[in-house]
Order: C-alpha cells, then structure tokens, then sequence
C-alpha cells in the first residue's frame, strides 16, 4: 500500500483496507515506543483556528518521533492579517518543510492546501467539515478496547447536526457493518443525506431522542460537545446545551462492558463521576491520538512502507 | 424552405443549433452558460411553451453555433431531459441526448458560504453522486446539492 506523498484530508478518502492498515501501524508503533523514524523532518503547524488538543497532540507525536515543528496558533497569523490568501501561504510553507498539519474555520481549506502543496498536507480539522486524524484515532480506539471494529452497536449522542467528528466516524464505520444508534434533539438531528448515504451502504441505524431506550444496546457510546461556535443564536445555543448530560445512572442501564468516548473537550455532558470508571475512555482516546498521528506521519513521510 | 409542420413558435434556423426540452425557468440560465448574450449571430428564445413532460418549456435556438461536448453536458446540470439538434441546411442532422458529466468544473457555486471556494479565488469541482434526482458533492468542502441548492456562478 502506497503512502508516501499522500494526503490525508478526508475519511472518505481512505478504504477499509486501508483503515485497517493505518491501525496496524499505530499498534506496531504503539508498542516499540517512539522509534526514531523521523529524524531530520520538519513539519509544519498551521493552526488558523484555536486547538488544544490535536496541535499539541500533533506535536507531541512528531517530536518523539525525533521530527521537529515550525509553525502558528491562531493569534500569530500575521500575514493573514495583512489578507495573504491561503493559496500563497502554502506556496511558502511547502518550502520550508516536509509535511503540512493545517487547521482551518473555513471547510474545504485544507483540500485547497493539499492541492497547493507538493508535500504532504494533513487535515488537522476543517470548519464543520473533516478531522480524520480524530477518526482514526476513534477507530483505533474502538479497535483496541473492544477488540474489534466490525458489528459494533454504537450510540451517538449530542449534537449530530454540526458534529463533524460524528458524520465521519459514521462513515467509517459503515465499512464495518456497524450497527448505528442516532441520539439527539429534533433540531440537532443526523442531517439527512448522511443518512441516505447509509442507507445505500445497508447499514441499519435508527434515530431516537432518549438515550434510555437504546442505551442497553450498546457497546459504544460516543457523546459530542454542543458546540456554542456553530449556533449563530445565543438563545438556540443555551436550549440544548444541557439537553444530554452523562453521569453513573447510565451504567445502570446499560451492557456492563459498554465503552463512553468523546472527541473532548467536554463541557459538562459527562459528569466528572464516569471519569474513573472503566467504561469511560476518552482521555485513553485522546491519548491515542499520539500513535495514529505517528503512524500516519511515518507513512506519508515513507519511513514506513 | 421545407414544410411546415406545425405552426413553429421560434423561427426555423439554416445552420446551427437547436436546445429543446428546457425547464422554462432555466431557460434564460441554460443561456447564460452558453454566454449566448455576447454571441455575435441571432439567438432566439422561447418560453412557457407546452410541454406533456414538462409543463412548460424553454426552446433556444441558435445560428451558426455547434456545442462542444462540454457545452451539451453543462446543459444537463441544469435542463437534464434536453435535446440538442444539430441542424444544417434546415435539417435536423443529429440529436443529442444531454448527459451530465461525473465531474463539474467551475460552473456552479457551492451553496456553503462557508466554504473556501467562497472564500479564496478557487475554481469549483463538483462530484456527481447521483444523476437522478441530481446530488453532486463539493470537492472541497464536501457539501451534499439538490438541483434547488445549485446557482451558477
């Protein structure tokens, strides 16, 4: 399978077999520990839109790998201040550098990057559109917990509308026959030609506003923020903020060994009460992001083949 | 002159082409794409003609032009069940079934304000998913169109 020179920008881009390549790669860097794959290669941070997480997470990743960073964080864009378009900014920075990490406000930046660049370009988040680094890194997750990824009965839940993390883990997940369980608010619903897409793709899924009557079905339970930034009013915002809000009672009614993730940050769907028990992942999931972003590094660098 | 066979709305053209089978409403569109206004010989329109499958329909005809296969297949993103006729010598010499091509390029605006190519000088690129009814998804933010979500540029 060929890496080397490619851009990771969108899920949809990828195969199952080559999903399940990427994870193989994570596995195997995950147990040598930072081998030094990287070393002498720089990569470039572009970060337009605030992120804590995934830029350090990116960081981190390179930097154990003996790589090294240049790059911003929103607030030091000076030139884009000064109206350089995009375009011209990766015109440079492919100069200066061996892979380009960029996050953007605006959807479809990150393509328009790619087809800029003669190096490598990965999707570090695109507005409400992409982030596949954080669905693999789902995937992975998924994969490791449960042991597998194929017919898992997963429940989303929150914002399902403006979720970008949820619209691509489901697509993903539909290479693996999994069982999908959609529930939200009316106004913060599945949009519907995901949904047609799934249907074409036979995966069953349902739609419902209460978690409780799914919620025993469930090996996977994957809750989203609401996010204030995609609501234009304040007032639609403060409605379903606290629409779904997670603490121990779940576990009551739910399979034993059911699993709760969460792209983070949280702000207060889950109660800090889950945070020790052995169903809550997500600071594991963060955590995962370390390998898969090294895999994915060392693969369109072809340090590994 | 051959005969008449019906008393024709649009006068009969010697050379040229003839687009049938246009939505009335996206006639004076299907014009626009062609930029038939700058075309320097006659162009002339019909709308709200009788239609059994449309309703109403548009019918352009034009002098002294022949489409390019790219013309034709634009036509399909917004008049699918066009006819094009290729017409010499007040004849009818060939008939062509528009068809929409799998890629779109730079014709129509994605309908995301949020998207780069709203945002940055970017030529568009669209993916046809389905033909019918019409789904086409931009290249680069990804956004799902319905033919009542799709604008020219």
């Amino acid at each position: 399978m060929e890496f080397k020179g490619r851009d990771i920008i969108s899920i949809r881009d990828f195969s199952k077999k080559e999903l399940l390549y990427i994870l193989s790669i994570a596995k195997r860097i995950e147990k040598n520990k930072n081998p030094i794959l990287l070393k002498n290669k720089l990569a470039a941070l572009l970060f337009y839109e605030p992120s804590t997480r995934t830029r350090l997470s990116f960081a981190s990743a390179i930097k154990r790998l003996g790589g090294n960073t240049i790059g911003f964080a929103k607030g030091e864009v000076t030139s884009l201040k000064k109206g350089e378009t995009l375009w011209d900014t990766i015109k440079m920075v492919e100069q200066y550098s061996d892979v380009i990490i960029i996050r953007h406000a605006i959807e479809g930046a990150a393509r328009l990057a790619a087809e800029a660049a003669s190096v490598p370009v990965i999707n570090a988040g695109d507005g409400a559109n992409q982030h596949p680094t954080q669905t693999l890194l789902d995937l992975y997750t998924i994969q490791k917990e449960k042991g597998k990824l194929e017919n898992i009965n997963i429940g989303f839940l929150g914002d399902l509308k403006y979720g970008r993390t949820v619209h691509s883990l489901a697509i993903a997940l539909s290479h693996f026959n999994a069982r999908m369980f959609f529930i939200s608010p009316s106004a913060l619903k599945m949009p519907q030609h995901y949904l047609d897409e799934l249907k074409q793709k036979k995966i069953k899924f349902t739609e419902v506003q209460n978690l409780s009557k799914v919620s025993k079905q469930l090996d996977v339970l994957y809750a989203t923020r609401i996010q204030q930034e995609r609501f234009p009013d304040p007032v639609e915002y403060e409605k379903y903020k606290n629409a779904y809000r997670l603490d121990k009672s779940i576990l009551e009614n739910s399979k034993k060994n059911m699993i709760i993730m969460h792209p983070l940050p949280r702000v207060g769907e889950i109660d800090p009460e889950l945070d020790e028990t052995k169903n809550a992942v997500y600071f594991k999931q963060a955590g995962n992001g370390i390998p898969l972003r090294q895999a994915l590094l060392a693969l369109v660098l072809g340090k590994i083949k | 002159m051959r005969e008449t066979k019906k008393e024709l709305k649009v006068p009969a053209i010697k050379e040229g082409t003839v687009i049938d089978h246009i939505p009335s409403r996206v006639t004076f569109k299907v014009m626009r794409i062609l930029d038939l206004r700058e075309f320097n010989h006659t162009v002339s329109v019909a709308i709200n003609l009788k239609s059994k499958t449309l309703g109403k329909k548009g019918i352009i005809k034009v002098s002294n032009r022949f489409l390019t296969e790219d013309e034709v297949n634009k036509i399909a993103i917004l008049a699918p069940n066009a006819t094009v006729n290729i017409i010499k010598n007040y004849e009818v010499k060939e008939k062509i079934k528009v068809s929409l091509p799998d890629e779109i390029h730079n014709i129509i605006k994605c309908s995301n304000p949020n998207c780069i190519t709203n945002n940055e000088k970017v030529k568009t690129l669209f993916h046809v998913l389905n033909k019918s009814p019409l789904q086409v998804i931009c290249h680069h933010c990804e956004r799902v169109m319905e033919s009542k979500d799709i604008t020219l540029i």
